[in-house]
């Protein structure tokens, strides 16, 4: 068995952040999915954040970490909040209902 | 410099000019009577002063030769001056008298010409505004200046043809006017340009000198690659093109009679006296360059010679009291380019000189014929007016006789000498052009004399033809007319006689002519030339003056002995008459080649430059470019979130590439 080092650690950051853009390119459903998809690309820059800072030793990466997670509640506070007045408005929080954003 | 000599000058163009201004801008205020007293006041100024300055220059002898001063000088580009300034010498000075003469006269007979035109005001801007550009011209000691004058004179030429701007025919010559002096003034500018280039200054002085001193020798032209051509007899063509449209030389004449549509003072001031004599000054002026090049000078004597000639035929068919003047004018404009033409620049001048005087004088006295027919022009229905107007009956007598170059009239004096000239030329170097100059000006004497009398006998003599109304008004106009008509009258009898002498033999124009180097024809003549007496009576014993007595005979036996031979002969000789009486059809040419040729490239560049390329290309072309290409750009604006993230997110890959691309090719290749 290897063990467990730094290139593990990026490719999952890479795989789960893959997975999230694909989520927000290919859900055409729900919005809660997306914001869901956009918590998950901050978490993966986390990990990121983390392995680099657990392998090179310095501590400022995981400081990093504290401010993303904190900006990251916010986000989704103001999304959720947002989501909520949508659904207020339009009665569908359906993406593919969502065209309006042209002139 | 002179003080006294530098404010007379300025005087003289700018008298008229603040004449003109104030008659033009403030016609409203100063009305009737204060625009004509302004006008006649600054050009009356300008006369006096001009006489003064030719007593303190020539009678005084003050400053010897020529005196020259700049005025203002505008600008200096690459050691070429621009500037306003003055050269006075003989030349300068005779043409200064003659146009202030001629211009105050013909002022003062338009109070009475004008009297009931609503537009008086501005006619009187216009003729004062025409003697200061006039006065530029002549007294110009630079390309420039004469080039600002040459277009200034033709401007307000084609203004005062086309003054009574709600008749169609008006519009139409002063159109033509303009146009055709275009042609010329192409030409003319060309040649300024050449001068330019060969000599490198604008300024009489130094182009001459440039002359003088072997500059233009050797020096060649080529405009169609691989045939050089003389560089000074390209440059005195192209100036004699500027002459030929302004002084309406054949083939650019065909301005001068419709000009005739203007009204009859300015046909006098501009189109008999003064401005149409531009050209010949302007080449007498560049005598030191015309010397420099036979071919010029070849190409002059048979454009006159052809001009002299023909236009006089053209005479002996027209109706019209105006235009059979107008072709007198470019008959005797002929006249003057034949001498220029032989090198006799000075009888040009001196034929300039006088025929200002007595063509100014026929015209005016046409133009009283005119007023008091009640402005009908046609001499089919005069007859018989010396019982009604004795004064320009006389006058019009003196005029036509001293046109004809009857002896002791002045015009005997200048037009003898210039046919004595051809004839010294064609025995000289007897070539062809000089040979048929000669015989077409002893012909063009015998027309000039047909084509006179038969106007003078037409509307003086014979039967009354006009209507009764016409009749019972008819009587001799007032004294701001006839009173100009006996002040040009006494010039056009004596002039020649008194100035003979020493301006063509006594060498009163010193320097400012020059005489050609090879063969001087003035010279010649001056050999056998003893005193006026002496040269009139040798006149009188010369063919001309028997072709003029045998055209005032002609005359008389066709219009007033047997009236009715003249429809027998022109139907004798349709095709002649039809000929004469179609201008030999030059108008239709011009009409029908160049006019409608212009008009079809008009149409091209319209239709196709600017419809197509400009309009439907360029403009609309552009427009329709950014739609479509925005009708393609709007696709992507889909409004959906996801459509814009994935650009953001291939925008994010795609620039990061282009920036992260060096680091990963320095990896790739070691560094």
């Amino acid at each position: 068995m290897t063990e467990i080092g730094l290139n593990h650690f990026l490719f999952l950051a890479a795989v789960l952040f893959c997975i999230s853009v694909a989520g927000i390119f290919i859900n055409r459903k729900n919005l809660i999915v997306l914001l869901m998809c956009i918590e998950l690309m901050l978490l993966a820059v986390n990990l990121n954040f983390i392995a680099f800072s657990y392998y090179s030793a310095t501590l400022s990466g995981q400081v990093f970490v504290f401010f993303i997670l904190t900006v990251a509640a916010a986000e989704a506070a103001i999304g959720l909040a947002i989501l909520v007045t949508l659904y207020r408005n339009r009665r569908t929080i359906n993406v593919s209902d969502l065209d309006e954003m042209k002139g | 410099m002179d003080n006294y000599l530098n404010n007379l000058l300025l005087a003289i163009p700018l008298a008229p000019l603040g004449g003109a201004v104030l008659a033009g801008l403030f016609g409203k205020y100063i009305k009737r009577a204060g625009s004509h007293w302004v006008t006649i006041l600054g050009v009356a100024v300008s006369f006096v002063c001009a006489v003064l300055v030719f007593k303190y220059l020539v009678l005084e002898g003050k400053h010897g030769d020529k005196y020259e001063t700049t005025v203002y000088q505008w600008l200096v580009s690459d050691g070429i001056r621009f500037q306003v300034g003055f050269l006075i010498d003989r030349l300068t000075m005779v043409m200064m008298l003659v146009v202030t003469f001629v211009s105050l006269m013909v002022h003062i007979y338009t109070i009475g010409y004008m009297k009931d035109d609503p537009g008086y005001q501005r006619f009187f801007s216009y003729i004062a505004l025409f003697t200061f550009s006039m006065l530029m011209l002549v007294m110009s000691n630079n390309f420039m200046q004469l080039f600002f004058g040459w277009e200034a004179v033709g401007l307000v030429s084609y203004l005062l043809i086309g003054f009574w701007f709600k008749k169609e025919t008006a519009i139409f010559a002063n159109l033509k006017a303009f146009l055709v002096n275009r042609v010329g003034d192409f030409g003319f500018i060309l040649g300024i340009a050449a001068v330019l280039l060969y000599a490198g200054s604008m300024d009489y002085n130094e182009v001459f000198a440039f002359a003088a001193n072997k500059g233009f020798d050797n020096k060649t032209i080529e405009i169609i690659p691989g045939t050089p051509w003389s560089a000074i007899t390209v440059i005195c063509i192209l100036l004699f093109i500027g002459a030929m449209g302004k002084s309406a030389q054949v083939p650019l004449h065909v301005w001068l009679p419709d000009s005739m549509e203007g009204p009859t003072p300015i046909s006098a001031l501009i189109h008999a006296a003064t401005m149409v004599t531009a050209g010949i000054f302007m080449v007498a002026r560049m005598s030191p360059l015309y010397i420099e090049s036979e071919v010029a000078l070849m190409v002059v004597l048979s454009v006159g010679a052809i001009t002299a000639l023909f236009m006089g035929l053209l005479g002996l068919v027209q109706n019209d009291i105006k235009r059979v003047v107008a072709y007198s004018t470019l008959s005797q404009l002929g006249y003057m380019t034949v001498a220029l033409g032989t090198g006799a620049f000075a009888a040009g001048i001196f034929h300039l000189m006088t025929h200002a005087f007595f063509k100014a004088l026929l015209f005016l006295a046409a133009g009283s014929v005119i007023i008091a027919m009640h402005h009908e022009q046609d001499m089919r229905k005069m007859g018989n007016l010396k019982k009604y107007m004795p004064i320009t009956y006389i006058t019009s007598l003196v005029g036509s006789l001293a046109l004809i170059g009857f002896p002791f009239f002045s015009g005997f004096y200048s037009k003898d000498v210039i046919i004595e000239a051809t004839h010294h030329l064609a025995q000289h170097n007897g070539t062809l052009v000089a040979k048929l100059a000669y015989y077409s000006v002893l012909g063009g004497v015998f027309i000039t004399a047909l084509y006179s009398f038969r106007m003078f006998f037409m509307v003086f003599h014979g039967t009354e033809r006009m209507d009764e109304h016409t009749r019972s008004h008819l009587r001799e106009t007032p004294w701001v007319v006839t009173g100009p008509l006996i002040l040009l009258a006494i010039p056009s009898v004596f002039i020649g006689a008194m100035v003979i002498h020493p301006m063509l033999f006594g060498g009163f124009f010193g320097g400012a002519i020059k005489a050609p180097a090879g063969y001087d024809v003035l010279a010649d003549i001056g050999k056998s030339y003893h005193g006026v007496f002496g040269f009139t009576l040798h006149g009188m014993l010369q063919p001309p003056f028997f072709l003029a007595l045998a055209g005032i005979a002609t005359a008389w036996y066709f219009i007033l002995k047997r009236p009715d031979l003249g429809a027998a002969v022109r139907t004798r000789f349709r095709a002649l008459a039809g000929l004469l009486e179609q201008k030999y059809y030059f108008d239709h040419l011009y009409q029908y080649v160049f006019a409608a040729g212009g008009r079809l490239i008009g149409r091209f560049f319209w239709r196709v430059g600017d419809v197509r390329l400009i309009d439907g290309a360029m403009v609309n072309g552009s427009a329709r470019v950014v739609a479509w290409f925005s009708g393609l750009v709007r696709r992507f604006q889909s409004g959906y979130l996801f459509h814009y993230a994935i650009a953001i997110i291939l925008g994010l890959l795609g620039m990061l590439t282009w920036l992260v691309w060096p680091l990963i090719k320095g990896v790739v290749h070691g560094v």
